[in-house]
C-alpha cells in the first residue's frame, strides 16, 4: 500500500486568502450591516459606582423626536435575564445580574435605561433627556479592601465579597519551607487591562418573515451566543440564526453574554424592526469585559544553589461588579493551576480568592489566567536568581522539567498535564538567537558610564483547546471540549468546508484550508470555509483558549479524512478492485502494480452525486461532519529575551532587541504563526509597560475611560519582535498542533519586567509592578539615590 | 419623519464621483462616507480621533475623517480605501505589500493604516524605519504588533530593493 502522505500545504507560509476584501475595504462588519427600516438602540449608563436608583423618570425622552421606545430596568424585570455565567467553579455564590439595572447600580457603565429611535443620534439625544434619581453608596475598586472588613458588600449572597474560593495543592509545601536554605515573599500585582479590539461591539437583530430572529454579532462563539440568547431572551433555538462576519480582533472580549446582546433581539421581536447597537469606544472602556485584575502574595522555598523547593501563592482575582461569563474560572483553574509554570516543583500550596468590586467585570482576555499564572512561576524564580545573585539562566535550567518527563503532571496534579516539551532546547536556541553572553558582558561594561541596560528571561508552557468534554464538567464548565466540521464535497471535487471555529484576524480561512488540502490532496482554491453562521454551521464552540487549530483543525482533518475515505470505496467500485488495493496519491486513485487507469477525486465526486456505480451499501453523496473531541490538550511553550535600555534620568525603557522562541507543536503557517507572537508580544509589552485601567479609589470613577487616557502602544512603542520556532508535536491531536494566540502575551509580561529589573539593578531595585511606565520608573530610581545617600 | 435638524448640502468628490448629499450640520464626515454612500471599507474604531481607522485621503492629504464635520468638506475631493486600486485590479501597491508580508489580521485598522502609509510614501519616498514608526504613531493597530506594517512598508523603500 502506498497512500502518500507527503505533506504539500501544512507548514507552508501562504498568503492569506482572506485578505484581499480586508485590504479592498470591502470586509464587512457588523457596524456595516443596513437592514430596512433599522433602528438604533442607545443605553444609558451608570455615572456612578455604587448607588441606589430611586427613580428614573423617562417622560421626556418618550416625546423626543424619533423616538420609538424608551425602557428602564423595571420593565424589563422578569421578561429577559437574569445574565447567567457559563462557567461556575463549583460552591460559587453567583450574583444576580438583571439585564438592565433595577433597584442598584454597581460599576460605573452598568445599564440602567434604554432609547431606541430612528436614527443613532435621535437616541443619543434622548438619552440625554432621561433623568435618573440616585442615592449614592460607598464604592470598592481594590479587592484587597473589597474583602476587609472595611470593604462596603456588593451582593446580599456573597458575603464578604468573595464569590469562589478555590485550592490547588501538591506535595507537603510546610516542610519544603522547613527544609530550605531561605523562604522570600514576593507581593505583585497583575494589572487591570482593557482588551481593546479595533472594533468595538456591535449587534443587530432582525425579525425574519419566517418567525426567526437573525442575530448579527461579531462573537468568537456564535453557536454558544446562540445558545445564551436564546436562553436569556426565551427565543427557541433553532427560531435564532447568530451570524457573526468579519471580526475586528476579539483577544476574549467577544466571547461573553453581554446586556446589548440581549436587549437588541428582545427590542427587534417587541418593535417588529431590526434594532441595531453600536458602541462607542468609550463606551466600551465601561461595559466590555476588563482583563486581568490580580494581586498575587507569593512565598518562595528554595536551596542556595537555586533549587525550588516549594511555592506558596495566594491569589485574588478581581472580576468586577458580578460575574461575567468565566470569570470564576480564570482567576482559579486558568491561574494557580499554572504557577509553578515550566519548573519542577513538587510541594505547591495555592488558593484562589474572586472578589467582587465595584468595577467592569472582568473576563477572558488573551491568555486568561495561564499570563497571570505565569507571572506567578516567573517572578518567583527570577526573585530567587536576584537575591542568590545567580544567574538568571542557570536558575531557570536548574529547574525545568526535563524532555523525558513527558507527559508531565507539576506537583502530581490531577488536572494539568503537560504533553510535552523540550525547554532546554527552547533555551539553547533563543540564547544563541539572542547573543545572550554578549549582550550580559555588554550590560556589565556600559553600567560604569551610566548606561542601564538589561536582559530578560521568561519561560512559559500552558494547555490549549479544553478539553475533553467530559473533563470540563468537573470544573462547572457548561460548554463541551469538540469542535465541529462538515467537509461537503460537490459533483466537481470542490469543497466546501463548514467549520465551528470563529477567525478573528488568525486566518482561518487559509490554515483550515491548508489542513484540508493535505488531505484531501486538492488544490487549495477548490477548498472554500465557511465560519460563523449558525443556519450554515452545524454546531461549534468557537475560537478562543488557543484551540481552533488544535481542535478546529483537527476535526477538519478527522473529516476530510472520511471524505476520502468513501471516495476510496467508491473508487473501487468504479475500477471493480478491492478497496484495499486502491492508493491515494496527488489527487487520484489508483491501483499500483496494475495497468489500470487511476481516477481523480473530482470524478469519484461525481460518481458520489450520479450514484451510478456506487458499490453495495454506500450511499449517494460525499459530504462527512465530525465532532471531534480530543483525548487531552497541548501545551505550548516558550522562551522569550528582551533587551532593555532604561534612562534613569527619565525612566523611558527602550527596547533593543525581543527574541521569542516558542513550541507551539507543527506550525500549519509559518507566516502566520510568526504574525501571532508579533502580536501577542505586543499586548504582552503593552501591559508590562504601558496599560493600566486607573479607578479613582475613592468614588469607583473610572479614569482611562477612552484612548486618550488608555495607553495602548503605536508602531513607535514596541520592537521588531524575532519569533523563532522548535516543533515538538503535540500527541493529542492528528496534526500535532498545539495552539499558539496566547504565547505572546503570556511571555512578554515577564520578560519585559525581568529586563527592566535588571537594568535597575546597580540601584538595588528589585521589584516594581507593571505597567513599568516613566514616572514609576523614576520615581524608584530616585528613591534608591535618596536612600543611598542618606 | 422625525428628523428635527435642519440638512445641508454637502458637495463632494469621492473616489472621481461627485454627490451632492443633505446632511444634518453635526455628522461626522466619516458617518457621510459610511452611512450616506455606503463605503464601509472607512471604519471607526473610538471616538476620540487616536485610532485612524478613518482616515481617508481630503484634497490629496491623509485626514482622519472623524476630525471634520461633513459640511466642512464641502467642494473637498476625498479617496476612500475603495478608491484606491486601479482599473482592473484589485490591489495598489502598498495593499500587495500589506497583504505579502501578512501585515493584517482582523483588518479592521487596515483602510486607514493604507492610507497614512500612502501619506507617508508621498511625503518620504524612502523613509528609515523610525521614520516609518513615527509616521503611523496616529493609527492603532491590534493584531500585529506592528511588525509586519513595518516590514511591508520597508518593502516600498530602497531596503525593499535590496536582496
Amino acid at each position: 500500500m502506498n497512500d502518500t502522505t507527503a505533506i504539500r500545504h501544512i507548514g507552508q507560509p501562504l498568503r492569506r486568502r482572506e485578505d484581499i476584501k480586508l485590504l479592498a475595504g470591502r470586509g464587512r462588519y457588523v457596524d456595516d450591516v443596513r437592514l430596512p427600516g433599522m433602528l438604533h438602540m442607545a443605553v444609558l449608563r451608570s455615572p456612578h459606582a455604587h448607588a441606589e436608583i430611586r427613580s428614573v423618570d423617562l417622560s421626556a425622552a418618550k416625546v423626543a423626536p424619533g423616538v420609538r421606545l424608551v425602557l428602564s430596568g423595571k420593565a424589563l424585570d422578569g421578561k429577559i435575564g437574569p445574565i447567567v455565567p457559563n462557567w461556575i467553579i463549583p460552591g460559587s455564590k453567583v450574583p444576580f445580574r438583571p439585564v438592565v439595572a433595577t433597584d442598584r447600580v454597581r460599576f460605573v457603565g452598568e445599564c440602567v435605561a434604554l432609547v431606541v429611535a430612528e436614527t443613532l443620534a435621535q437616541a443619543y439625544d434622548a438619552i440625554g433627556l432621561i433623568n435618573v434619581d440616585y442615592a449614592v453608596l460607598p464604592a470598592v475598586t481594590d479587592e484587597e479592601i473589597a474583602i476587609s472588613d472595611s470593604g462596603p458588600q456588593l451582593h446580599d449572597n456573597v458575603p464578604g465579597n468573595i464569590t469562589t474560593i478555590y485550592k490547588v495543592r501538591g506535595g507537603d509545601y510546610q516542610k519544603a519551607a522547613r527544609e530550605a536554605d531561605q523562604v522570600i515573599g514576593l507581593r505583585v500585582v497583575n494589572n487591570r487591562l482593557i482588551p481593546t479590539c479595533m472594533e468595538t461591539r456591535a449587534i443587530v437583530a432582525s425579525p425574519e418573515p419566517d418567525g426567526t430572529l437573525t442575530v448579527y454579532i461579531g462573537s468568537q462563539v456564535p453557536h454558544m451566543h446562540r445558545r445564551w440568547i436564546a436562553e436569556t431572551v426565551g427565543i427557541p433555538e433553532h427560531q435564532l440564526r447568530v451570524v457573526a462576519p468579519d471580526i475586528g480582533g476579539g483577544f476574549g472580549a467577544k466571547m461573553h453574554l453581554y446586556p446589548e446582546d440581549l436587549l437588541c433581539p428582545y427590542l427587534a421581536r417587541e418593535l417588529d424592526a431590526p434594532v441595531k447597537w453600536w458602541e462607542s469606544r468609550s463606551e466600551s472602556h465601561q461595559s466590555t469585559s476588563h482583563g486581568r485584575a490580580h494581586t498575587e502574595n507569593i512565598e518562595i522555598a528554595f536551596k542556595n544553589d537555586g533549587t525550588i523547593l516549594g511555592l506558596k501563592v495566594a491569589t485574588l482575582g478581581n472580576v468586577g461588579a458580578y460575574l461575567s461569563n468565566m470569570a470564576s474560572g480564570g482567576p482559579t483553574v486558568n491561574t494557580i493551576n499554572f504557577g509553578t509554570g515550566t519548573y519542577k516543583i513538587d510541594n505547591y500550596e495555592a488558593i484562589s480568592r474572586v472578589v467582587v468590586t465595584n468595577t467592569v467585570p472582568v473576563d477572558a482576555y488573551r491568555g486568561y489566567g495561564r499570563p497571570e499564572g505565569a507571572y506567578i512561576a516567573e517572578r518567583a524564580i527570577d526573585a530567587v536568581a536576584r537575591h542568590l545573585k545567580l544567574d538568571q539562566v542557570q536558575v531557570r535550567r536548574r529547574n525545568f522539567v526535563q524532555p523525558a518527563e513527558f507527559p508531565y503532571r507539576p506537583y502530581g496534579s490531577m488536572g494539568v498535564m503537560y504533553d510535552s516539551g523540550n525547554y532546554q532546547g527552547l533555551l539553547d536556541k533563543a540564547l544563541a538567537a539572542f547573543d545572550y553572553d554578549g549582550r550580559r558582558s555588554e550590560c556589565e561594561a556600559l553600567r560604569s558610564s551610566g548606561i542601564y541596560r538589561g536582559v530578560g528571561v521568561a519561560a512559559y508552557t500552558h494547555m490549549c483547546g479544553m478539553a475533553p468534554s467530559r473533563r470540563l464538567a468537573v470544573s462547572g464548565f457548561d460548554r463541551g471540549g469538540w469542535e465541529s466540521a462538515r467537509v461537503s464535497i460537490d459533483s466537481s471535487g470542490r469543497a466546501t468546508i463548514y467549520s465551528g471555529s470563529m477567525s478573528q484576524g488568525q486566518g482561518h480561512i487559509t490554515s483550515l484550508s491548508q489542513i484540508a488540502a493535505d488531505v484531501l490532496q486538492i488544490p487549495i482554491e477548490n477548498i472554500d470555509i465557511v465560519q460563523g453562521d449558525t443556519r450554515q454551521v452545524q454546531a461549534g464552540h468557537g475560537t478562543f483558549n488557543s484551540r481552533s487549530m488544535a481542535v478546529g483543525g483537527s476535526s477538519v482533518h478527522v473529516s476530510s479524512q472520511r471524505i476520502v475515505a468513501k471516495a476510496k470505496k467508491i473508487a473501487a467500485g468504479m475500477l471493480e478492485v478491492d478497496e484495499e488495493d486502491i492508493s491515494y496519491s496527488a489527487g487520484a486513485f489508483s491501483v499500483p502494480g496494475t495497468d489500470i487507469a487511476p481516477v481523480t477525486f473530482s470524478t469519484v465526486a461525481r460518481m458520489a452525486y450520479v450514484g451510478h456505480k456506487l458499490p453495495d451499501g454506500i450511499a449517494p453523496g460525499l459530504d462527512e461532519t465530525v465532532f471531534y473531541d480530543p483525548t487531552g490538550m497541548g501545551s505550548p511553550s516558550g522562551i522569550h529575551l528582551a533587551y532593555v535600555e532604561v534612562d534613569a534620568e527619565t525612566g523611558i525603557v527602550d527596547i533593543l532587541d525581543y527574541v521569542a522562541v516558542d513550541d507551539v507543536g507543527t506550525l500549519i503557517n509559518p507566516l502566520l504563526a510568526a504574525g501571532q507572537i508579533h502580536g501577542g508580544v505586543a499586548q504582552g509589552i503593552a501591559q508590562a509597560l504601558y496599560e493600566e485601567v486607573s479607578y479613582d479609589p475613592d468614588n469607583g470613577q473610572l479614569l482611562t475611560g477612552s484612548l486618550l487616557d488608555y495607553a495602548v502602544p503605536r508602531a513607535e512603542h514596541v520592537p521588531n519582535i524575532r519569533s523563532l520556532f522548535q516543533e515538538t508535536p503535540s500527541p493529542t491531536n492528528p496534526i500535532g498542533v498545539k495552539g499558539i494566540g496566547e504565547s505572546g502575551s503570556i511571555a512578554a509580561p515577564p520578560c519585559m519586567v525581568h529586563a527592566v529589573l535588571d537594568a535597575l539593578s546597580p540601584f538595588g531595585i528589585t521589584h516594581l509592578d507593571m505597567p513599568l511606565t516613566p514616572p514609576r520608573i523614576w520615581a524608584a530610581v530616585q528613591k534608591a539615590r535618596t536612600g543611598a545617600s542618606q | 419623519m422625525s428628523g428635527s435638524e435642519k440638512l445641508h448640502d454637502v458637495t463632494i468628490e469621492v473616489n472621481g464621483v461627485r454627490k451632492t448629499i443633505a446632511v444634518e450640520a453635526r455628522k461626522l464626515l466619516v458617518h457621510l462616507i459610511r452611512e450616506d454612500l455606503g463605503l464601509t471599507g472607512t471604519h471607526v474604531g473610538c471616538d476620540t480621533s487616536q485610532c485612524g481607522a478613518c482616515t481617508v485621503e481630503i484634497d490629496g492629504r491623509a485626514v482622519k475623517s472623524c476630525t471634520l464635520l461633513a459640511v466642512m468638506a464641502d467642494g473637498a475631493s476625498i479617496t476612500t480605501i475603495e478608491g484606491l486600486a486601479g482599473p482592473g485590479t484589485e490591489l495598489s501597491p502598498i495593499q500587495a505589500a500589506f497583504h505579502e508580508h501578512h501585515a493584517l489580521q482582523c483588518g479592521f485598522c487596515t483602510p486607514g493604516m493604507v492610507m497614512s502609509v500612502r501619506q507617508l510614501l508621498k511625503d518620504q519616498p524612502d523613509p528609515s524605519e523610525h521614520e516609518i514608526r513615527h509616521a503611523l504613531a496616529g493609527n492603532i493597530c491590534r493584531c500585529t504588533g506592528y511588525h509586519n506594517i513595518v516590514r511591508a512598508v520597508e518593502s516600498l523603500t530602497s531596503k525593499g530593493d535590496q536582496p
